[in-house]
């Protein structure tokens, strides 16, 4: 699943200091897991993105451990206080070790 | 039914021995669990704010909405599902509702559970069951 897992990420563009917004992610992932079984009866082996995490300005707000409950394509959206003007980075972690960055600057109204 | 409890013996490590003659039952996996983290702790209510739909049509995308004012971390459990621990929640300085959204897949009805360590050391938990139409798992 190396190629293909697509981040997608929302952020205001602006925020006042010691706000609290509201962000969004997804990413576009199958999160094969490891219980379901191909035609010939076989388990299709588990890959799944395991962890996900969320920074602002090197201050982490969440991070995530992903199991193979989690959906399709994993989906977050949690609040963050933004301190100061800065740039958002979010990291997805793949099973195969593979590592998705997404990375989101926001500006002081 | 050996292979799903192989599984769950992966996911639950050693635990998950100790279950695989008592019970079969995967309720008392995820309660084991819940009681191999908290290291047979009280646990508190009323904190958790969990938010689950009451039926899901599709159990391959259930949303789940879970916060706990004060929490460190928030694990969450599908007690009906061949893997329990469903994802772990740690929040950094910068969250100020200690609680995220996202979309599970439940395997059949059941009750979600959300266990969340407080700052303070202490543990919280809520139930919320949610009636599967068709169930998540694939197979």
């Amino acid at each position: 699943m190396a190629s293909g897992a697509k981040p997608r990420v929302r952020v205001p563009k602006t925020a006042s200091v010691g706000d609290t917004i509201t962000i969004k992610t997804l990413i576009k992932h199958k999160m094969e897991s490891g219980q379901r079984r191909d035609d010939d009866g076989n388990i299709v082996p588990r890959s799944i993105i395991n962890r996900f995490v969320a920074d602002f300005n090197g201050q982490n707000i969440i991070d995530v451990t992903l199991e193979p409950s989690i959906s399709t394509n994993p989906y977050f959206a949690f609040d963050a206080i933004v301190p100061e003007a800065g740039e958002f980075a979010f990291t997805w972690y793949d099973d195969d070790g593979s590592v998705y960055e997404a990375k989101k600057s926001i500006k002081i109204a | 039914m050996f292979s799903r409890r192989d599984i769950l013996a992966i996911g639950a490590g050693g635990v998950a021995f100790a279950t695989l003659g008592a019970s079969p039952l995967y309720a008392s996996a995820a309660d084991d669990l819940i009681a191999e983290l908290t290291g047979g702790a009280d646990l508190g209510d009323g904190v958790i704010d969990l938010i689950a739909p009451e039926i899901a049509e599709n159990g391959n995308a259930v949303p789940i909405d879970v916060t706990a004012e004060g929490a460190k971390s928030i694990t969450l459990f599908g007690e009906g599902n061949p893997e329990p621990v469903m994802a772990t929640y740690n929040f950094g300085p910068l969250s100020p509702t200690r609680g995220a959204s996202t979309r599970v897949r439940l395997a059949q009805t059941q009750d979600v559970i959300a266990l969340a360590q407080m700052n303070d050391g202490s543990w919280q938990v809520a139930r919320a069951t949610v009636k599967v139409t068709i169930g998540g798992c694939g197979g």
